[in-house]
């Protein structure tokens, strides 16, 4: 399993990438493999407020539908419309796709989430609690 | 895989044969953009070329009369055969929905009888047997709840509680309703985590959605407790009946706390389920909430019976007539066929036979709560994953081979790898034996011939379908180039 060294991680195995007050938001290559085959995603609007922890998209797989939560709240400013014809990207490269972008309202929010050394350990604890 | 019917088509053979014309020909002027340039595609082919084309089809399929359908969380009983001479009396099959009410006085008599069934064995005071199907009795359920708090004048509740363990209906019914869905989690045991409960209660959550017992299979011991948490905090308590076979005539909602509630005709009262419905889900409410059943209401008078459309606190009408009124008088035959005791007994053997099945599974397929269970039960294909990739999706496919309908797989969610497996009251135990036998020896073929498994199935029309393509690139037409 990947885990990048320079991202954070919601406990909803959403990665985010901050730039600035920019909130670049993906999911995880545990959630992709969890998840199975991508068949679909389906997006926010752009211009959306949204507060931390929010669902702002549905995920569907071959297995299961999941939520997309957001890690931060703010303003949808971008989404990933690649990943609407080629929802496989997610499968093939999770940590090159970002599904979308939010413009943060509270620059501390980052501060809860996990670093990838948190996050290795609690994908172990999610394994083992099975 | 066979043809379909376009590719048998034989241009000039045809199944029809029309009178010449005996009006006189119009000549309508059609504006010429609207009329056809090419031929349609039809398919040409004799009448017998057609039936033994559906014929067919229908040896492909599978029912719970051709055999075990394990499908848990769907009841998939058996059909007793004389509810289905019971709906064709002419008595009901010849009835025309805009008769007039005493015109029909015995239909409205077996749908008020049935209304008063349904509320002993839940425990509730009033039904509408409108809804027709589970979903669309969440909906009735849901809309009850939000005309409720509504009348209150309590506008702050935006929210829904749901466990993780629910079935994706119930979170998609809240959403539809304008609802925040908020998850409550699953304890160690599998069973509501009070304390995230508690945590998650308070003025702004309309109602709490519960299986009972849950999607484990698992009885929620702590009802009392949440029927108690979610009271005093001005909330409502919904009954999703899904999972009513496994407590029918031993224990009710309605005693446990429950406000509203949904039944499954389909499931839990032996009507036809699945491409063979239709379904009905009647709603029951207490008698606090009988104000916002939908209209109409049905009556009983001292001269006869009568369809009440004077509600001003419904929430409105939500099926055209009376509901799926066939399903109702088959539900209504069997339960009368059964009676209290034998609906009861019923109840007794689907515990039973899931509990048969779960002992004599568990040295071959890893049970996560393994211990007494209702109606139904969760193992999983975690061993054989972690010791030679088989995965349960492979189980499955492996189980089509021997002639049995497959188990829910990957639900619920929170159990990986899950196969969640109902027997229902109907099978015997030479057939649950027989089922059992099957399991081990897939079990077996994991661990020594995998690839029967990972490449199973080997003895049907189509082999292993390519499920992700197609999701993704999904073929719905025909295209004869």
């Amino acid at each position: 399993m990947d885990i990048r060294k320079d991202l954070l991680y919601s406990d909803q195995h959403e990665w985010v990438r901050i730039e600035d007050d920019k909130a670049f938001i993906g999911i995880t290559d545990y959630a992709q493999e969890n998840l199975g085959d991508i068949v679909f995603v389906e997006m926010p609007e752009v211009d959306r407020e949204v507060e931390a922890e929010e669902a702002v998209g549905v995920i569907e797989s071959v297995k299961a539908v999941a939520d997309l939560f957001s890690p931060v709240s703010g303003t949808i400013v971008e989404i990933n419309e690649e990943l609407e014809d080629a929802p496989q990207l997610l499968n093939e490269e999770p940590y090159e796709q970002h599904i979308l972008v939010v413009s943060m309202s509270e620059l501390g929010e980052a501060d809860d989430l996990m670093n990838a050394d948190d996050y290795a350990r609690f994908c172990e604890e999610e394994e083992q609690r099975g | 895989m066979s043809k379909l019917l376009f590719e048998k088509n034989v241009p000039g053979s045809n199944a029809f044969s029309l009178p010449p014309c005996d009006v006189p020909e119009q000549d309508i002027a059609i504006p010429a953009k609207f009329l056809r340039q090419t031929e349609m595609a039809l398919p040409e082919l004799s009448e017998v070329e057609v039936v033994r084309h559906y014929m067919a089809l229908s040896h492909q399929a599978y029912g719970v009369d051709d055999g075990l359908y394990p499908l848990g969380s769907c009841t998939m009983k058996y059909n007793p055969k004389i509810n289905e001479w019971a709906v064709r009396l002419p008595g009901w099959s010849c009835l025309h929905p805009l008769q007039a009410p005493e015109t029909v006085q015995g239909a409205l008599e077996l749908m008020y009888e049935t209304e008063r069934m349904l509320c002993e064995i839940g425990g509730m005071d009033a039904f509408t047997l409108q809804p027709a199907a589970g979903a669309h009795g969440e909906m009735t359920g849901v809309m009850i709840i939000k005309a409720y708090h509504q009348h209150r004048k309590d506008e702050r509740r935006k929210k829904i509680l749901v466990p993780d363990s629910a079935h994706g209906t119930n979170p998609a019914t809240a959403h539809v309703m304008g609802y925040q869905v908020v998850e409550v989690k699953s304890n160690h045991r599998g069973l509501v985590d009070l304390d995230d409960l508690q945590a998650k209660m308070n003025d702004e959550v309309a109602g709490l959605m519960l299986t009972n017992p849950n999607t484990l299979g698992l009885f929620e011991e702590d009802i009392e407790d949440i029927a108690r948490i979610v009271h005093e905090d001005g909330g409502l308590l919904y009954y999703d009946g899904a999972n009513l076979n496994a407590i029918m005539g031993v224990a009710r909602p309605g005693d446990m706390g429950f406000d509203v509630v949904h039944y499954n005709l389909h499931k839990t009262f032996s009507t036809p389920h699945g491409g063979g419905g239709p379904g009905s889900g009647p709603v029951g409410v207490k008698s606090f909430l009988s104000d916002f059943l939908p209209q109409p209401v049905l009556i009983k008078e001292k001269d006869g019976y009568r369809l009440d459309e004077d509600r001003p606190l419904a929430i409105g009408k939500i099926h055209s007539f009376y509901g799926n009124f066939a399903v109702v008088v088959k539900a209504y035959a069997y339960i009368k066929a059964l009676g209290s005791a034998g609906i009861r007994e019923a109840c007794q053997y689907a515990v039973l036979n899931a509990n048969y099945l779960r002992c004599k599974l568990k040295d071959y397929y890893e049970i996560p709560y393994d211990r007494l269970c209702k109606h139904e039960f969760v193992a999983t294909g975690r061993w054989q994953m972690e010791d030679n990739g088989v995965s349960t999706l492979d189980i499955a496919k492996r189980l089509i081979d021997f002639g049995y309908h497959p188990p829910t797989v990957y639900f619920p969610l929170i159990i990986k790898e899950a196969m969640m497996l109902e027997p229902t009251e109907t099978e015997s135990k030479q057939r649950l034996d027989d089922f059992i036998a099957v399991m081990q020896e897939i079990a077996r073929e994991a661990r020594e011939e995998p690839r029967q498994v990972l490449e199973a199935p080997h003895n049907t029309p189509v082999l292993r379908v390519d499920e992700v393509q197609a999701a993704r690139n999904p073929v719905v037409r025909y295209d004869k180039s």
